[in-house]
């Protein structure tokens, strides 16, 4: 058996969780709270959880050290109020250090899920490879003596008893016999191999600027969250355009700023480009995304745009997802001219505007909401 | 489950060995258990304050997290854990190397004496290991009862209060308790048929037959009191430091709630000694591995070892004292000082310098001053009678404090005398504020008022709001704190609503 400890471990899990289900708009908006670390965990900080106490509130007040330097001297480094090396004694640790909290993928997935009440994704169906796993969820009455399920063993002893009446409830004692025994089965599961790929499209154009560069960059972040925990194995590529698109990896996509002008289309080009190229949509749930602030260059640019969308992007992907940042510089007519042309909803394309950084989870809902 | 297991072998040989340095140095302790543990369990035994078994609480839990994160990202590692219970208990790492291994039996022969003799521990419950699984027993049944949560956020409430300790009440055990209530009651006795002493013989005699009377009363059984009687003459206003014994006796609870307070309240007072004497204990114990292994126990191929560890426990740091460090450096600086009679009106009186540099009388009662101090001594009363400008200055000692003018926290002063004052006001009431029920009936309304007795340094606004709020949880009534707040004096209410100051 399990040390107790580890149910007030589980315990103060799932409070931590509720803490940040709670404060999961707080988080959202301001998306570089949550550190990534490795592939599949992530840091939370939690300020609120500790017990509050009646202490003193200074920061301001100093303290005391050891040390070479004169009045005046900077003493390196804030006052730590763990700083203590080496050996600890049994005692009674005051002051933590703010908590820090490791969640992995699918817990912190799991709190998006519930908190936003996104329903799980249903992959393109004859997209999945299957692959057959064996899993001990299941109880047998043949077994070897290893997997005896003594529980379960010890209730249909009950019940037996309580049924031939030969169960006293003033000398409760119970005795399985041979038929009586449970043991543990395992269960052949089918699980979907599935794969997807996301696709980011950001305009870079002079007119997006640095908050609403961080807008897309948090909200990919949660849609990446999510996609992960939906599928098992997934890619994300990246596309900027102003005038031309070109791919690049992550850390470029957040942080190049061009001043030209912006021609959706080539953004699409390139995207139909690598799905054509890459991705076959038989064997892959693909995402296109799309932000920009609305501008485009011209009438007839957004018509390409449309051509493609209809013709290529639209029927391979899964759902095509275009935000619309709301930025002082642009106009926002992309987005009007898509509500236009396939309603503000629609089986294939979603429409998202995103005012400011509180609008992110709305945001993320209304992408994620339909299950695509 | 055995997660621990006693030494054997070569292990327990080492123990006999340091055991007998030890004696020979005329340490003074309980018989001494050393069990070896994996890291996960020793992890676990200090998220649970040393103790194989406590109730169940997330808080524990939220230690073990962090300990065990720290563990794993080798940021910290905890060698030893050793508790004040006898017969004494220690837990050794397993993975600690042979060195480590000697160094940590011989700091734990430090604590156990400190805890034998210290005089703030004589009163502490030395079968607490039983006494902590017993309460995690109880507070199981409990959750088994009145469920889980309710149980759970009643802790988290109690917790909140857990700080506010009166230190006085180490030294009143039910012995005394009973003592005194028996002696008020003689005195009511007594009083009750001094009338016929109302005569004009002489103050002598009646004297004399007071003593008489009194001293045939105490053959008599006393006799039977009502219990009501007690709380009945104890008003609402009694001043008190001891809140959670307050709230026992007053807060409209359940029995079971009254329970759980007492039993937070036990564990509290169980480990206050240790809060208040973290200086001297770890500079006792540090002192004593230092002298065991240096005289004694070390083998000459690991001095490089012993110093390397040794030096890593003693670290200094610009942002914190080490208490480590500055108990064992007090010590040593006591024993020399003590040793060459460098103490008392002559020596202080000298001003040569030179002098008093080499100044030796050949005392030589080092050794015996510091068992003394640490039988009588806790850090405020050791820190404020041996704290010496010399010392200050030989340990590079300041004090800092934030500049808002470069942004950055900057040294303040090397004078002894901000030093010590710093050093005792972090010290004084173990570093937490101090806090009394004033009035248990407030305005006549059955409202709660705490006082904060300022010295100097203001409370933190929010812990104090969501700490009103836990205490209302518990006395069901407006709750009050009277505090100075940026120079002005005011009284802060949560009402069950909201967090507001009055007047």
């Amino acid at each position: 058996m399990d040390h107790p400890i580890k149910r007030d471990h589980a315990r103060f899990r799932k409070i931590v969780k509720g803490k940040i289900r709670d404060n999961l708009r707080k988080y959202v908006s301001h998306g570089s709270q949550i550190i990534p670390k490795g592939t599949d965990k992530f840091t939370v900080p939690m300020p609120t959880i500790d017990i509050p106490r009646f202490k003193f509130g200074d920061k301001s007040e100093g303290g005391m050290g050891q040390g070479k330097g004169e009045a005046g001297d900077p003493v390196n480094g804030q006052p730590d109020p763990n700083g203590q090396p080496g050996q600890g004694e049994a005692g009674e640790g005051e002051g933590h250090k703010e908590l820090e909290v490791e969640l992995s993928l699918e817990e912190l997935a799991r709190i998006l899920g519930e908190e936003l009440a996104l329903p799980n994704i249903e992959p393109k169906g004859k997209k999945s490879l299957q692959s057959v796993v064996d899993r001990y969820t299941n109880i047998g009455t043949v077994g070897p003596d290893s997997l005896r399920h003594l529980r379960r063993t010890y209730k249909q002893a009950l019940k037996r008893q309580i049924a031939t009446d030969s169960y006293d409830p003033e000398n409760p004692v119970i005795i399985p016999i041979r038929k009586d025994f449970r043991y543990r089965a395992s269960d052949t599961k089918v699980e979907m191999q599935n794969a997807a790929v996301v696709i980011y499209m950001m305009d870079v154009s002079g007119s997006m600027g640095d908050e609403q560069k961080e807008i897309v960059r948090t909200e990919s972040f949660w849609i990446n969250l999510w996609l992960k925990s939906q599928y098992k194995d997934i890619e994300i590529r990246y596309i900027i355009h102003d005038a031309t698109a070109k791919e690049v990896d992550e850390h470029t996509f957040f942080r190049t700023r061009e001043s030209g002008g912006t021609l959706i289309s080539s953004a699409f080009n390139l995207c139909k480009e690598i799905i054509e190229k890459d991705y076959n949509p038989n064997e892959w749930n693909i995402y296109p995304f799309h932000f920009s602030d609305g501008d485009n260059w011209s009438a007839d640019d957004t018509k390409l745009c449309m051509d493609l969308l209809d013709k290529v992007i639209l029927p391979v992907s899964n759902v095509f997802c275009y935000g619309q940042v709301e930025s002082r510089y642009g106009s926002g007519q992309f987005y009007k001219d898509l509500v236009t042309k396939y309603g503000q909803t629609s089986d294939k394309l979603i429409l998202s505007k995103i005012k400011n950084k509180e609008g992110i989870l709305d945001s993320i809902k209304e992408f994620l909401g339909k299950g695509k | 489950m055995n997660r621990t297991k006693p030494i054997t072998g070569e292990l327990l040989a080492l123990k006999e060995e340091i055991e007998g340095y030890a004696i020979k140095a005329g340490l003074d302790f309980f018989p001494q258990i050393f069990e070896v543990c994996d890291y996960d369990t020793i992890n676990i035994l200090a998220a649970q304050g040393g103790f194989p078994s406590r109730y169940p609480h997330w808080k524990f839990g939220m230690d073990y997290d962090q300990l065990s994160k720290g563990y794993a990202y080798g940021l910290q590692k905890i060698y030893e854990m050793v508790i004040n219970t006898n017969p004494c208990y220690a837990y050794l790492l397993q993975a600690n190397n042979w060195v480590d291994q000697k160094i940590v039996m011989a700091h734990v022969y430090g604590h156990n004496d400190f805890f034998k003799n210290n005089a703030w521990f004589s009163n502490t419950n030395r079968k607490m290991m039983d006494v902590m699984a017993n309460h995690g027993t109880k507070i199981r049944r409990y959750m088994d009862r009145y469920g889980a949560d309710a149980v759970e956020n009643f802790i988290d409430k109690v917790l909140s209060l857990e700080n506010l300790m009166d230190i006085n009440e180490l030294f009143e055990t039910s012995s005394l308790k009973r003592h005194r209530q028996e002696q008020s009651d003689q005195q009511k006795i007594e009083s009750q048929d001094d009338g016929y002493l109302n005569d004009d013989r002489s103050q002598a005699l009646k004297s004399f037959m007071r003593t008489k009377a009194r001293i045939n009363k105490r053959d008599e059984p006393l006799p039977k009191k009502e219990d009501d009687q007690i709380s009945a003459e104890r008003p609402l206003q009694n001043k008190s430091k001891d809140i959670l014994g307050y709230l026992i006796q007053y807060a409209p609870i359940e029995e079971w709630q009254a329970d759980i307070i007492g039993i937070l309240r036990e564990e509290s007072y169980y480990f206050l000694p240790q809060r208040m004497t973290k200086i001297m204990n770890e500079g006792w114990a540090s002192y004593w591995h230092s002298r065991i292994m240096t005289e004694d126990a070390l083998d000459s191929s690991e001095i490089i070892d012993f110093a390397d560890k040794h030096a890593g426990v003693m670290a200094m740091s610009r942002q914190n004292i080490n208490p480590y460090k500055v108990g064992i450096e007090l010590m040593r600086d006591i024993e020399y000082r003590w040793n060459r009679g460098m103490f008392g009106k002559e020596y202080n009186e000298c001003t040569d310098m030179k002098e008093k540099h080499h100044w030796d009388t050949k005392l030589n009662q080092g050794r015996a001053k510091i068992f003394e101090v640490r039988k009588s001594h806790n850090d405020i009363s050791f820190i404020d009678e041996f704290l010496t400008p010399d010392f200050c200055e030989r340990q590079q000692l300041f004090t800092y404090k934030y500049n808002p003018r470069t942004g950055r926290f900057e040294i303040d002063s090397k004078d002894f005398l901000a030093i010590k004052q710093k050093l005792l006001s972090q010290l004084t009431n173990f570093g937490q504020p101090i806090i009394e029920v004033e009035d248990g009936n407030f305005m006549n309304r059955k409202e709660l008022l705490l006082s904060h007795v300022h010295y100097g340094v203001d409370l933190d606004v929010n812990f104090a709001s969501e700490t009103l709020r836990n205490l209302y949880a518990i006395w069901r009534r407006p709750v009050n704190l009277k505090t100075k707040y940026e120079e002005k004096e005011v009284v802060f209410q949560y009402d069950g609503k909201e967090f507001k100051t009055i007047n």
